[in-house]
Order: C-alpha cells, then sequence, then structure tokens
C-alpha cells in the first residue's frame, strides 16, 4: 500500500510540476493566434518589430502567414515548429541569423496565394513561382533602415 | 509486480528532475530580459579605465578585451605569433619609396586589435623622429587631460596639444592615470551609456560639413539641421540619430586628419567627404609659416606630399552600404544574441571574421558565397592599386632621370604637382582599411585616377628638354 502511496504523490509532485512549467512558460498563448505568442521567447523581436512597420500589418497576423489554413495541418504544424522552436531556444544551438526553412517558405508562398490568387493566377511566372523572391519586404519591411529618413534630394554623392 | 512499481516510480522522479531542469531554464531565460545590467559601481567622465566599466557591463567588457586577440583576414590584420605584425613596406616595397622623407618609410606595419593602440604607437620606430602630442588625440583615452590642459574646457586643452611633443604628452597622460587606449567612456555617456562623441577634432570637421553644400543624404540629421533654422552649430551629439551615432563614434578617428605639430588636429572636411573636397581642403590650407599646407616633401623628388590617415569613414560614406543606412556598427560590432538579450558584439574586427551577425542578418545566403563576393571585390582593388604603385613608380623614375639630366626644381614643377595628386589618391586607397570594400567603384574611380595622375606626371617630365 505505501508504495501506491508514494507512487501518487510523485505523480502528483510531476503533474504540479508540468502545470507550473505550462503557467509559467505562457503555454496557454500558444493556443491563441496573437501576434504577442511568437514574441515570448524575445527571438522573435525583430520578425515582430520589423512587421509592424511592414505593408501587411494592417491585413494578416504572423499566424495566418506563417501557418496553413486548413485546420488540421494548421495545427500540425503549430506543433511542428512549436517543438523545433523550443527545442532550439532551450538548447540554444541554432543558426543565427535565424532564417526560415524551405517547408515554411512554402507554407508563406500557397498563404500569399490565398489572397492574391486571383489578381496573379493570369501571371506566366515559372512554374514554381515564389512571390518572395521579389515581395521579401512586404511582412517585415525592409530589412534596412527603418525609420530611416529618406533625402528629399536626388543629386549626385 | 513490485518490479514494475518501481519503474514507475523511477520514471516518474527523472521527469520531475527534467521538468524542474526546464523550469530553471526558462526562469533564466526570462531573468535576462528582465535585467540587462545591473549598475553595481559609479563610473564618471574621469573613469578611463575599462575594467571599471566592466564591473557593470561584464558582457560587453569581456568583448572588448578580445580585441587584443590576433586576427587575419586575406587583406587584413596579423595573424601570426611573431611579437608585431609585418612589415607593408617590406612586403610592397612602393608604398616604402612613396613614403621617403616622411616617418613611415621607417616603420609602417600590419594592423593589430583596438587593445594594441596606444602601445604599438609608443613603440613605433617612427617615434625615432619627433612626433607631436596630436597623436594621442585617438590613440589614448585623452578627454580627461584634455579639460585639465584647458581648465575645465577640452577644446581649449586639445587645441594647446600639438606643441607638445608624442613624449611628454604621453608622460603627462600615464602619469595622470589615464594610460589607456580608446575605452568606454569615449563612445558612452557614463549616466545612461548613450552614445555619444567626445573628440574634438571630429566635432569640429563635422560641424565644417555641417555648414558646406555639399551633398550628404547619408547623414540626414545634417540635411534636417541644414533646413533649420541654424541658430546653434549643428551638434551631432544633439541632432544624430542612433544609426549616425553608430559610425559617428567610429569617425572620431578612422579618417583622414592632420596631426602633426605646426598646426591644430584638423579633419579636412569643410567641402564635402569625396577624395577630391579633402584634397582641396588641404590645398587651400596654409601652413604657419604662408606656404601652402603639405604634410612632408618627397625625398627623391622634392614634391610637397600630402599623407593620407585612414579615411574609412569618408569611403564608407560614398558606398552602397551609408545609402542603404547601414552603420560602421552594423557590420563591425554587429548585435549578437545572448541567452534572451541583444547587445552589440564589443570585439570591434573584420565582418569577415564574423559573417553570420555581421553579413546574413541582411545578406540571406550562405557564408561562402558571401566571402567569396567579398573576394571579388578585394582582389580587383588590390590589382588595380599596385598597378597604380608601379605608375607611381614610374613617375619617380622619370622624375630622377630628368633631374640628373639637369631638369630644375621649376621646370619639374608640373611633374611634382602631378605626383601630389597621384599620391593622395594611391595612398587614400592604400591606407584605408577595407581593401576597396567600403566603396568598390569609388574606390576603383579614385585608383584610375591615381594612374592618370601619374602617367601624365610621367610624361611631362619625359618631355623637358
Amino acid at each position: 500500500m505505501k508504495i501506491y502511496f508514494t507512487t501518487s504523490i510523485l505523480g502528483g509532485i510531476l503533474l504540479g510540476l508540468i502545470s507550473y512549467s505550462f503557467y509559467y512558460a505562457e503555454g496557454m498563448s500558444y493556443f491563441s493566434s496573437d501576434p504577442k505568442a511568437c514574441v515570448n521567447c524575445h527571438i522573435m523581436k525583430p520578425q515582430y518589430d520589423s512587421w509592424q512597420k511592414g505593408s501587411h500589418h494592417a491585413f494578416a497576423t504572423c499566424v495566418q502567414c506563417h501557418l496553413p489554413s486548413k485546420t488540421i495541418s494548421k495545427w500540425v504544424a503549430k506543433a511542428e515548429n512549436g517543438f523545433l522552436h523550443s527545442k532550439a531556444f532551450t538548447f540554444q544551438n541554432f543558426h543565427e541569423p535565424i532564417f526560415i526553412r524551405k517547408k515554411n517558405r512554402e507554407v508563406l508562398i500557397d498563404n500569399c496565394l490565398q489572397c492574391h490568387n486571383g489578381f496573379v493566377e493570369g501571371m506566366n511566372h515559372a512554374e514554381q513561382s515564389d512571390c518572395l523572391h521579389c515581395h521579401n519586404s512586404v511582412g517585415h519591411g525592409e530589412s534596412l533602415g527603418l525609420g530611416k529618413y529618406n533625402s528629399t534630394k536626388r543629386g549626385s554623392f | 509486480m513490485k518490479n514494475h512499481i518501481k519503474l514507475i516510480i523511477g520514471a516518474l522522479v527523472i521527469s520531475s528532475i527534467l521538468t524542474i531542469l526546464l523550469l530553471i531554464n526558462i526562469n533564466e531565460r526570462k531573468s535576462e530580459v528582465e535585467e540587462s545590467y545591473k549598475k553595481l559601481v559609479k563610473v564618471t567622465e574621469d573613469d578611463t579605465d575599462p575594467e571599471k566599466w566592466g564591473i557593470n557591463w561584464p558582457k560587453q567588457y569581456d568583448s572588448y578585451k578580445l580585441t587584443a586577440e590576433a586576427t587575419k583576414t586575406r587583406y587584413g590584420g596579423h595573424g601570426g605569433s611573431e611579437a608585431l605584425p609585418e612589415q607593408k613596406i617590406e612586403r610592397d616595397p612602393w608604398l616604402k619609396r612613396m613614403f621617403k622623407g616622411y616617418a613611415f618609410s621607417i616603420d609602417y606595419r600590419d594592423r593589430r586589435g583596438h587593445a594594441y593602440m596606444l602601445e604599438d604607437q609608443e613603440q613605433t620606430k617612427r617615434q625615432t623622429k619627433p612626433q607631436s602630442g596630436s597623436c594621442l588625440h585617438c590613440h589614448a583615452s585623452i578627454m580627461p587631460l584634455y579639460r585639465e590642459l584647458g581648465d575645465g574646457n577640452a577644446i581649449k586643452g586639445f587645441e594647446k596639444t600639438h606643441q607638445y611633443s608624442y613624449e611628454e604628452l604621453n608622460e603627462m597622460l600615464h602619469e595622470s592615470g589615464h594610460g589607456h587606449p580608446v575605452s568606454c567612456v569615449d563612445c558612452h555617456e557614463p549616466n545612461t551609456m548613450k552614445l555619444r562623441v567626445t573628440r574634438p577634432g571630429f566635432i569640429q570637421g563635422i560641424q565644417a560639413l555641417a555648414n558646406s553644400t555639399s551633398q550628404v543624404s547619408y547623414l540626414p540629421s545634417i540635411e534636417r539641421w541644414r533646413e533649420s533654422s541654424q541658430t546653434n552649430p549643428y551638434d551631432p551629439n544633439e541632432s544624430a540619430t542612433q544609426t549616425e551615432m553608430r559610425s559617428f563614434v567610429c569617425a572620431q578617428c578612422h579618417v583622414e586628419y592632420y596631426c602633426g605639430s605646426e598646426m591644430t588636429l584638423e579633419f579636412p572636411w569643410s567641402n564635402g567627404l569625396k577624395a577630391e573636397d579633402l584634397e582641396k581642403h588641404w590645398n587651400e590650407t596654409y601652413l604657419p609659416d604662408g606656404k601652402r599646407f603639405f604634410d612632408y616633401k618627397h625625398k627623391e623628388s622634392g614634391a610637397e606630399i600630402l599623407k593620407v590617415q585612414h579615411p574609412e569613414f569618408e569611403l564608407w560614406s560614398q558606398g552602397i552600404h551609408a545609402r542603404s543606412g547601414v552603420a560602421c556598427a552594423d557590420c563591425h560590432m554587429p548585435y549578437q544574441r545572448d541567452g534572451a538579450s541583444k547587445i552589440s558584439d564589443h570585439w570591434v574586427r573584420s565582418p569577415l571574421l564574423n559573417i553570420n551577425n555581421a553579413c546574413q542578418t541582411c545578406h540571406h545566403i550562405n557564408e561562402e558565397q558571401i566571402l567569396k563576393e567579398v573576394d571579388i571585390i578585394q582582389d580587383r582593388n588590390y590589382k588595380l592599386l599596385k598597378r597604380g604603385g608601379e605608375s607611381l613608380m614610374a613617375l619617380l623614375d622619370a622624375i630622377q632621370i630628368a633631374k640628373d639630366s639637369g631638369a630644375t626644381q621649376n621646370e619639374l614643377k608640373e611633374a611634382l604637382e602631378f605626383q601630389r595628386k597621384a599620391q593622395w589618391r594611391l595612398d587614400y586607397i592604400a591606407a584605408e582599411n577595407s581593401m576597396g570594400f567600403h566603396a568598390p567603384q569609388e574606390a576603383a574611380r579614385i585608383l584610375g585616377e591615381a594612374i592618370d595622375y601619374a602617367r601624365q606626371g610621367q610624361v611631362k617630365a619625359m618631355s623637358i628638354k
């Protein structure tokens, strides 16, 4: 009997620890689609800041571009990226600066078409068209000179 | 049955421990965000010793200390185990001949990191010729000494220093306890840690630039000031943006200047920042004896030569990175992540030694590719530079031949003027520390002009009958 008692106490402790960690790490926020959840760990701060200056700020949040739109694939992608991100941030062993993975880039391009397909479907681009090749500043703004004062004077340097 | 339960207990204990470790990890990351630093000691304007600042800002101080490391890229630095870097003038003998009559023909070596700036200056064999106290403007944390000499007014103290010999002023520096290389207080305001510029030479130079009409679209605060009522002189500490400050702090020293003993140290920016703007400034400057400004008389030809220092800021200003709003520190002191916080890397060094942080933040291509692109730019520049050296040597040969066959200094006047112009341009790119990278097209234009002027001078010297 005593051993069952110990086991349940230990189980209770573990459950408590897990729940507290989940609460402390703001676990619930990851089930939302609030862009603020993406900067919980601060690695994405530059991306979050620049999104606020990007032209798509008013139209799309992080998940609207970065996650598939279909319910099941959305949650699968969320779980996969969530796992990889937490692993990377815990062990601190990732390439810097962070780059988007090929798989996620494909999701991104799919989402461009979710909204813009009507406008671009007649375009005769190469088979594997990559919107971001030219339009890479729409989501996160120009990678340079944020808040830069643009000279009104045009002339020789 | 019992074994089974033991296994479960074991798994529960291990899982609990792992969860606790994860919890600690999360806590660590969270606290990194909350506390960027703890002010344990008070630092003031007179604290030139970086070690004291290091108590409050250990991360920045740790990376600052790394400037003592020997680093080498293809065209810069010093990677050997020997105590002193290689002699540039022995590797490229045309440099030595170009500097004949000037102390750089005695000793001119590859660079070492910031940590050695004072020591290397004290030990260079150029010191066998009398050097001016002006040199310490950039090689030491000298502001407290300027204030002392000027009874509280740093500018006044600064204006006195060219009259001191290097030895004298350096001794005063060490006696006053400020014998440190450029350190924290030279770029940071001690109460707020805000970036600021302190060097009188820079402040006067940038004001002269602001007062000129030259195009400076890469320095927006100057454009704004020019459009304003201009009631007060342009003050970089007041008006410059954070991005500009991330260049200005470096431009306090990484520029062209005069630092001899005949007049106060001066940045030649009154006409703009292009090579010919700077040349024009010197051509319009007169020495105390009334002669047109020159740094030295060439020992072979007698030409009045302008020695270029290291115009990194000026060359950068003419390049694509300046036009795109990239500051010196963006590449030479890029942000680096430390856990969940972000700090500027204070190990000031070549971006080629830190391509990830320095280049890939904007250029999303792999490291090898980036390195290759830079190599192409620098190789081309080096080839053109060498060609320039050959042209200048040909000019010096032609002048020598003309002299040997009896040409007078007056007959040689035009050829010597071409030598001055050619050397100004050649040295501009040779002394600049990026092997043309800071503005590749501009560097090629300047070298093209150098070669042209050298050859024109050669023709002139050869046509003296």
